[in-house]
């Protein structure tokens, strides 16, 4: 089996295997975040997050998806790296052919998953910094309990939307990268999956586009939400 | 037509290789480029200096011979014609071109545009074949194969072996030939029983030769002179998948 | 005559071969393993004896000048291969396709060589299905199957317009399974420059490493040469541009006589030159004969667009000379037809030589879908080099230099007069005669690859496994190296002023002027007497930059076109010699009232075979009578 993990095709299945993994947690926890916009006392949300927080399954998954991500990551880095240096033959330096494609044969995206997977690492630092650190380590004032220990999470995540402009500005480019890691992640995965064929190529194409839509603009769609409703 | 042409050359493959560029006139829009590298040459020659090197052959498209890669793209601009195919229609009077070989590291440039695709012949003889004992074959007609099955694996089998996904592919991955030989034996049934065998074989001799891993960006498809598809190389990953689970049920037992 | 022993078995001819297996000698599994073959060439027939000869148990050692097996010119065979299955209940048999061929190459091919291949060319197809080889199917799930020209049944396989592709890389494949089993070790980027012999018998070869310009010895048991023909005589031809007859004729040089030089087959259907620069001409299968109808205006000079010429102001004049046959005529005969046509002013295109090959009758009949299910690559093909589309316009086509039905002369086994120096595939001369017929030159090369040379050269092998490894360190290697490196340093020492690509235009342009589809007595001469001259000058005004120690392309191609100067005197000199028309070879002396050949079976029903007698000096003529005891030898008709 090892051999099978080492294989060019074996790294890339366990890419795709957590980065589908990483998928399902992504659509849980969008579907958690739009109680935001259908309740605007706060009170749905924050049930639901302490659902999720207070769940023992979700216990359980939590330090899986951290797995999940950090071999999706740490993958990720090693084949990047490897396939970097099986490129040159001699010479030449960083650029491969002195001159650039001028009709490019292949989609932008698709040829730099990696610094967009970047991108959504330093998001969701800062993400997890916000949020996430709070609410499970030191604790806020916003989030005082109710009688029912339920944690004042909507206090604030909307506190931070409406307070910090710029914080609204970063999860939209996080969002917007994740959609586009998506729009190629998706497809790519059933692709090395070995799960495309002529038919079902269309098909899977047209779900990651569905999926990215969905997560990407979901993930934009909510702060933006929270800013412009306490600006009218 | 007027050209300039910044062309690789490189004496030998130990060698540090530079640019070169050239002048040329009267270049015809009825030419081939090879056609236009031939009068280069011409010219070179009676310039005494040495001509430019580069792979060729039958000059219909069909051998794989060439290995050019002009303004950055495997055999040129246009879309599934080789580098004999490609027409001076593409360029315009006072154009600069610049001609590189294939840079890969598992094709060692020999000299000039010509590169050692030796890694392809070691890849093919890991199990890009049908173990078919010369006689021992049963009648042709035999062997049914839907026509839709014999189609894609012919769509496969098309495949030329230049090397121009290796070229195109910014991970210098090989998949798409691979692919593209596993695909067309899975496709039959006369390949279907060593199926796995052949697909972890070959990949793990792929990886072994250097070849980056396949990252799906779609350009060897797209550089494709044949058109091979990507389904070919989701195939090969499936084969190579199910090879792989089925290797460790047989070490567990 | 007694030179010649063509070892032709008793019997009758559906028994020749099955007797003559029975009776060769066998080596056993343990003494294979000692004996070494080399092989040059990797086209079809190479790769498949070379895999075969590896499968069995001998050491092969294979050489070829490309990088890889795979690339051989095998590779652009487009329309089909034959076998005389009868899977379409046409009744068709192992007769009737000796018959085609025999008559198709007009009653100057060996009967019994014929035969065996028609015989054996069942089990190829069953061999090539077996590997892999995507042949074209029904919806049924079987073999499908097309017409090709001079035959009146369906009988040709095909992969699209790529068949030859597949069927070199089913052989490709098995090559690397006896490469990973080491039975087979591949030398490529490698010319072949001189056989060695060492008392008489081939024992190896001399060769050129084109990457480092090394000179190579490799010594063997056996020599085998599948290295194709010399179409490239006329610099304009469908073969790939290194092609070349330089092995073959190296082999002559050394005493394997060379026959028929002058049988050279013009294919009706190439795309026309387009201009002075071109470096080679496209083929158009002739499987586009089965629907497409070729005319001309009737009108001389006629320069409208084609598809405003009315039915009735077209020419179809191949169905009007040979109603029976109708477009699907020899190929022979449709290039001359073609000649005439355009010779005579009724040519089309910008020159006037040139004829439409028009499918719109079949796209009206059939569909634009049936169409371009048969020939979609290939249209897309002629739409890539002509910027034209054959969907709503004619196609334009011309002959051009395709296959030499000539070369080395072999026996029934395949061996030339050398001892232990074999010719499979093109490279010899048995299975075509004056003419070859579509999809049987993948045919004679599967053939001979698979079924033939693997059991008749262990009849030679048989008395060779007491010999013992053969050393490379004998006066004969040494010699053999040293006229190689001599030749090389003459070459590179000439320092002229013109440059070998610009003699081999030069020389294709005489050639094919003068010794071309149609040729005369006068016109023969002055070919001569200019390809001479030509030589003199090639061997004064030579210039090769470069050097010698990396890949100088140059140099070889100099070193392939100084035996193509050579080959085409002798073929001019065959063709001198046959004062007769036959199949290709179209001498203007002899022709019926209505533009036919006209055969003289009386004096020329031989091979025509020449034996190398020193530089400069008259080769001399050896004849090799045909008998024909199977066939009424007849005027060939396609009436």
């Amino acid at each position: 089996m090892s051999n099978f993990i080492q294989s060019s095709i074996g790294k890339k299945f366990i890419m795709s295997i957590t980065g589908l993994f990483l998928i399902l947690f992504l659509l849980v926890h969008l579907a958690v975040n739009s109680m935001i916009v259908f309740d605007s006392s706060g009170e749905l949300f924050n049930n639901a997050a302490h659902f999720m927080t207070t769940n023992p399954i979700i216990k359980i998954v939590e330090p899986i998806l951290a797995a999940g991500l950090i071999i999706h990551l740490w993958w990720a880095s090693m084949i990047t790296l490897q396939n970097q240096i099986k490129r040159d033959n001699n010479n030449i330096g960083f650029k491969r052919y002195k001159i650039r494609k001028n009709n490019s044969t292949s989609k932008w995206v698709s040829r730099n998953m990696y610094i967009l997977g970047t991108l959504i690492i330093v998001f969701l630092v800062i993400h997890l910094a916000n949020f996430f650190w709070k609410m499970k380590f030191t604790g806020d004032p916003l989030l005082a309990h109710d009688s029912n220990g339920v944690e004042n999470a909507y206090a604030l995540v909307t506190s931070a939307f409406i307070s910090w402009k710029w914080i609204v500005a970063l999860y939209v480019v996080g969002a917007i990268a994740l959609g586009l890691h998506l729009y190629h992640g998706v497809w790519s995965a059933f692709q090395t999956l070995g799960w495309s064929n002529k038919k079902w190529r269309r098909i899977f194409n047209g779900f990651g586009i569905f999926v990215s839509i969905i997560l990407g603009g979901g993930f934009a769609f909510i702060p933006l939400f929270v800013m412009i409703k306490s600006m009218i | 037509m007027k050209l300039t042409l910044k062309i690789w050359r490189q004496r030998l493959p130990k060698e540090k290789g530079k640019f070169e560029t050239y002048y040329i006139e009267n270049v015809s829009r009825d030419m081939t480029f090879l056609e236009m590298m031939d009068s280069l040459n011409e010219k070179l020659i009676q310039e005494d200096k040495d001509p430019v090197a580069f792979d060729h052959d039958c000059r219909e498209g069909i051998c794989g011979c060439c290995s050019m890669v002009i303004n950055g793209r495997p055999h040129g601009p246009g879309t599934e014609i080789t580098t004999c195919q490609l027409n001076m229609k593409a360029f315009k009077d006072g154009d600069t071109i610049v001609v590189e070989p294939w840079r890969v590291k598992s094709f060692p440039v020999i000299k000039d545009l010509i590169v050692d695709r030796s890694a392809f012949e070691k890849i093919m003889a890991a199990g890009g074949f049908v173990n078919a004992d010369v006689g021992s074959a049963p009648d042709a007609n035999s062997i049914k194969i839907p026509k839709d099955k014999s189609d894609e694996a012919f769509d496969a089998a098309a495949c030329i072996g230049c090397g121009a996904c290796v070229a195109a592919c910014k991970n210098s991955s090989a998949m798409l030939f691979v692919a593209a030989k596993v695909s067309q034996f899975a496709l039959l049934p006369q390949g279907k029983t060593e199926g796995l065998k052949r697909a972890w074989d070959m990949v793990m001799k792929m990886d072994e030769l250097g070849f980056g891993s396949c990252t799906n960006t779609g350009d060897c498809e797209a550089e494709c002179p044949q058109g091979i598809s990507l389904t070919h190389i989701a195939r090969l990953n499936r084969e190579f998948i199910r090879a792989g689970f089925h290797k460790a049920a047989a070490e567990n037992k | 005559m007694t030179v010649l022993n063509s070892k032709i078995p008793d019997g009758p001819l559906s028994e020749k071969w099955t007797n003559h297996k029975n009776s060769l000698k066998l080596v056993s599994p343990a003494n294979k393993k000692k004996l070494d073959i080399i092989m040059i060439g990797t086209g079809v027939a190479g790769a498949a004896a070379a895999a075969s000869l590896g499968e069995m148990g001998y050491n092969v050692k294979v050489f070829c000048y490309q990088d890889s097996p795979r690339r051989a010119h095998s590779v652009a065979a487009q329309g089909g291969i034959n076998a005389a299955k009868n899977y379409r209940n046409d009744n068709d048999s192992v007769y009737r396709l000796f018959y085609d061929m025999i008559k198709g190459g007009d009653f100057r091919a060996r009967e019994a060589n014929v035969y065996r291949d028609a015989e054996v060319s069942n089990a190829v197809i069953d061999q090539l299905v077996a590997q892999g080889v995507p042949f074209a199917r029904e919806y049924g799930g079987d073999l499908t199957t097309r017409s090709f020209g001079g035959v009146q049944v369906s009988r040709t396989f095909y992969a699209q317009g790529q068949t030859g592709q597949q069927v070199l890389l089913g052989s490709y494949n098995a090559l690397k399974r006896q490469e990973a089993k080491g039975t087979v070790k591949m030398y490529p980027r490698r010319q072949m420059l001189e056989i060695v012999k060492i008392d008489g018998k081939a024992r190896g070869i001399v060769c050129r490493n084109l990457i480092n310009g090394e000179i190579e010895r490799y010594s063997a048991h056996a020599v085998v040469l599948a290295s194709g023909g010399y179409g490239t005589i006329y610099f304009l031809s469908t073969l790939a541009v290194n092609s070349s007859g330089a092995a073959a004729y190296a082999a002559y040089k050394k005493g394997a006589f060379f026959a028929n030089p002058s049988f050279i087959q013009i294919h009706p259907s190439c795309i026309p030159q387009l201009n002075d620069y071109q470096s080679k001409l496209t083929l158009m299968s002739e499987s586009l004969r089965n629907d497409g109808r070729v005319w001309v205006p009737k009108g001389k000079g006629d320069k409208r667009h084609p598809n405003e010429i009315s039915a009735e102001e077209r020419d179809y004049y191949l169905e009007r000379r040979y109603p029976a046959f109708g477009n699907l005529v020899p190929r022979d005969i449709a290039s001359r037809a073609a000649k005439e046509r355009c010779d005579a002013g009724f040519g089309v295109g910008e020159t006037g030589y040139a004829v439409y090959l028009d499918f719109s009758d079949a796209i009206k009949a059939q569909g634009k879908k049936t169409i371009k299910n048969k020939y979609g690559n290939l249209f897309d093909l002629y739409n890539k080099i002509t910027g034209e589309d054959p969907y709503t316009q004619p196609m334009k086509i011309y002959p051009a230099g395709h296959y030499t039905m000539g070369g080395l002369w072999v026996d029934y086994n395949l061996m030339t007069t050398v001892p232990g120096l074999y010719a499979i595939g093109e490279a010899n001369f048995s299975d075509h005669g004056a003419n070859r017929l579509g999809a049987s030159s993948l045919m004679q090369g599967s053939c001979d690859g698979y079924f033939i040379l693997p059991y008749t050269i262990g009849d030679y092998l048989a008395d060779e496994i007491n010999t013992g490894k053969i050393s490379t360190d004998t006066t004969e290697f040494d010699l053999a190296e040293k006229e190689v490196k001599n030749k090389i340093d003459n070459l590179m020492s000439i320092k002229g002023n013109t440059s070998a690509h610009t003699f081999h235009k030069k020389l294709g342009k005489i050639m094919w002027d003068y010794c071309g589809m149609a040729r005369n007595e006068n016109g023969l001469l002055k070919g001569l007497e200019e390809v001479t001259k030509l030589e003199e000058e090639f061997y004064k005004d030579l210039k090769i930059t470069g050097d010698t120690k990396t890949i100088n392309q140059s140099l070889e191609r100099a070193l392939r076109l100084a035996a193509s100067f050579e080959i085409s005197r002798l073929l001019i000199r065959d063709a001198l010699n046959r004062k007769e028309s036959c199949g290709a070879h179209f001498r203007e002396e002899y022709q019926t009232p209505e533009g036919e050949a006209l055969r003289n079976d009386e004096d020329y029903s031989y091979v025509a075979v020449w034996e190398y007698t020193g530089d400069g000096k008259e080769p001399k003529l050896h004849k090799e009578q045909l008998v024909f005891e199977n066939v009424k030898v007849t005027q060939r008709s396609y009436k």
